[in-house]
């Protein structure tokens, strides 16, 4: 067997090369990376696709529903808002369609994706290369979250872009009838709708902190993933409980659908000023717990 | 040992685990710059809790540990660009191809160039042999492939250290035959390689320095020329009369002699003043077919079971 020498011959020192510092520039190669990564994946498309699928659904049942009667009611208040203006203007789709996802589908959409972050890179091991390449910890939970921020974005625009297409092949488009009864123009509706758009984006980033922080406490991508979603439908249930109406105000979801008010001429902005604030709280605190956990734990995975 | 400061130095290090096992304890390690150390234990014994430690994944409970001269983990972003490490097996990304992974690692340095990581990526590529799977999901992957790609993961920069948990786990003889001598080509590039392993006959194949762990404790650090020669070597003789030649050796004075099997007898080397080519000719002459005369050397085994009392078993 042979032996391995002790080699004592002079050695060529590994080449110092080329100072290597950190450019800004360069650390938005981690973002992009993880954004990438995150679309690519099969799980995320599918939810997109679920995302995709919901106005078409609306659209189609509305058209369904009304097409015997003609132009339907002006303002029933019976089933998810604006539902019934959708066979006078195909635009009204776009904000039937974000009312309806709002609640459950893009929350649970951006639970599975926050909620795996963390964990999901734990769980298979990955997270320990990131971190000895290093990604460094505080930097690479910045970009988890700001990348799941963006996914926040492209699923409400996947929504909206969706209900718009499928509003503008089915119905008529026009001027639009706010809720305080003016009428304003097709292209002032449509810059409403972007408004609308960014407004539930911004809703969903309490919830994308929350889902980070619980991703920070496991190994297992799933477990994140439930219990965020989990947490989500019992928060949910908890504001609909009269009796718990005083904690109601503290809850992610509260203010969510006050995205409607974007819609009244003037803008009401009351309500929406309280949704910003309260996601602003959660993101402080769950974002500040999620570091805390990240940058202290021990990754044994 | 060497002149230049250690690449590796542990003081006491130690970490306790929540449920309050003692994985590594009063760790003091010196790896020398340009050696290839081996890192040897069985398993459990705290390599992998110490090679975490080291690359600041998790916090020591007690004690210090310094990588190319910085500490750990407070230095991590500084000094880590400059290592490379495989720990516990190569992790990837099963959804994205080979080629892909690299990239995404890279792009997780940030100290990598963008502009050259295409071209780093394919050279990784190329000194592990994975050019022509690059493209292949690395779901798809075998585990050998897998380990490939983990080490060309390590390679993306020009490291000065190598960090290498078990290399050539699931490798097939021939892999593991390359990724020795890559091992041995990149320290001749004057990369100090720092390589865990339960293999024994690995460690004493390519690596100048060497240390063994046991039950969270190091029990011995040095060159490998220098452990192995603490121990002795043995004489065996393979002959079908196992019985006469057994009782020969005894009388001429030669310790802790064994018959092993059907036609093995061994024994400890015979004092220096004693010819072995007379000790044959003494065993043919009284009548013993010898088949097989040798003076084995000692391996690192010998030493490390001299060393321990020990044999090489999975710590309880």
């Amino acid at each position: 067997m042979s032996r391995a020498e002790v080699v004592e011959a002079p050695r060529r020192d590994p080449e110092p090369g080329p100072a290597r510092r950190p450019g800004v520039l360069w650390s938005l190669g981690l973002f992009r990376s993880e954004l990438v990564t995150v679309l690519r994946r099969w799980r995320t498309l599918a939810l997109l696709v679920v995302l995709a699928a919901v106005p078409i659904l609306i659209g189609i049942a509305v058209k369904v529903d009304t097409g015997g009667r003609g132009g339907g009611g002006g303002g029933g208040e019976g089933g998810p808002a604006f539902l019934t203006q959708i066979t006078n203007n195909g635009l009204f789709l776009v904000f039937a369609a974000l009312a309806a996802t709002l609640p459950v589908f893009l929350p649970m959409a951006v639970g599975v994706v926050a909620g795996d972050a963390v964990a999901g890179e734990a769980g298979s091991g990955t997270l320990r290369y990131l971190l000895v390449a290093p990604a460094g910890r505080t930097r690479l939970l910045l970009a988890k979250y700001v990348s799941v921020l963006a996914f926040c974005a492209i699923a409400t625009l996947v929504v909206a872009v969706s209900a718009l297409a499928v509003g503008a092949l089915l119905f008529p488009l026009g001027e639009v009838t706010t809720i305080s009864g003016t009428q304003i123009s097709f292209a002032d509706g449509l810059l409403r709708a972007v408004a609308i758009a960014g407004v539930v984006a911004v809703s969903l980033s309490g919830m994308a902190a929350l889902g980070l922080f619980i991703s920070t406490l496991t190994n297992s991508g799933i477990a994140a993933m439930a219990t965020t979603i989990g947490l989500l439908i019992t928060v949910q249930i908890l504001g609909q409980i009269p009796q718990l109406h005083a904690i109601g105000p503290y809850l992610f979801p509260h203010y969510w659908l006050s995205f409607a008010d974007v819609l009244r001429q003037p803008v009401y902005w009351d309500q929406l000023v309280k949704n910003f604030e309260l996601q602003a709280l959660y993101v402080a605190v769950f974002g500040s717990a999620a570091w805390a956990r990240f940058t202290t734990k021990d990754i044994t995975a | 040992m060497g002149n230049s400061p250690a690449v590796i130095e542990t003081s006491g290090l130690s970490k306790r685990f929540r449920g309050g096992q003692l994985a590594v304890n009063g760790l003091d390690l010196t790896v020398p710059r340009g050696s290839v150390f081996g890192f040897l234990g069985p398993n459990g014994s705290g390599k992998t809790t110490t090679i975490r430690m080291l690359m600041g994944l998790i916090e020591p409970t007690s004690g210090t540990a310094r990588l190319l001269g910085s500490p750990m983990p407070k230095a991590a972003r500084a000094v880590l660009p400059r290592v490379g490490a495989l720990i516990e097996g190569p992790a990837l990304y099963g959804f994205l191809s080979g080629r892909d992974n690299l990239l995404r690692y890279d792009a997780a340095d940030p100290t990598a160039d963008p502009r050259t990581r295409t071209a780093r990526v394919g050279a990784a590529l190329d000194r592990v042999g994975l050019t022509a799977a690059a493209g292949k999901k690395a779901r798809a992957y075998s585990l050998g492939m897998k380990q490939r790609l983990g080490l060309a993961s390590a390679l993306l920069q020009q490291r000065e250290l190598l960090v290498l948990d078990e290399p050539t786990n699931g490798l097939d003889p021939q892999g593991m035959r390359e990724i020795r001598s890559l091992i041995r080509e990149l320290a001749e590039d004057g990369t100090t390689v720092f390589l865990s392993s339960h293999l024994l006959d690995e460690i004493e194949q390519v690596c100048s320095h060497a240390a063994v762990m046991n039950q969270g404790r190091l029990v011995v650090q040095g060159e490998v020329a220098e452990l192995a020669a603490n121990a002795r070597g043995r004489l065996v003789v393979t002959t079908p009369d196992t019985g006469a030649a057994a009782r020969l050796l005894k009388e001429r004075g030669i310790a802790d002699v064994a018959v092993a099997g059907e036609d093995r007898v061994s024994s400890e080397l015979p004092p220096d003043e004693m010819e072995l080519a007379d000790l044959n000719a003494e065993l043919v002459r009284a009548g013993v077919r010898v088949r097989g005369f040798t003076a084995e050397r000692a391996s690192l085994e010998d030493a490390f079971v001299a060393l321990t009392g020990e044999g090489f078993d999975v710590a309880g």
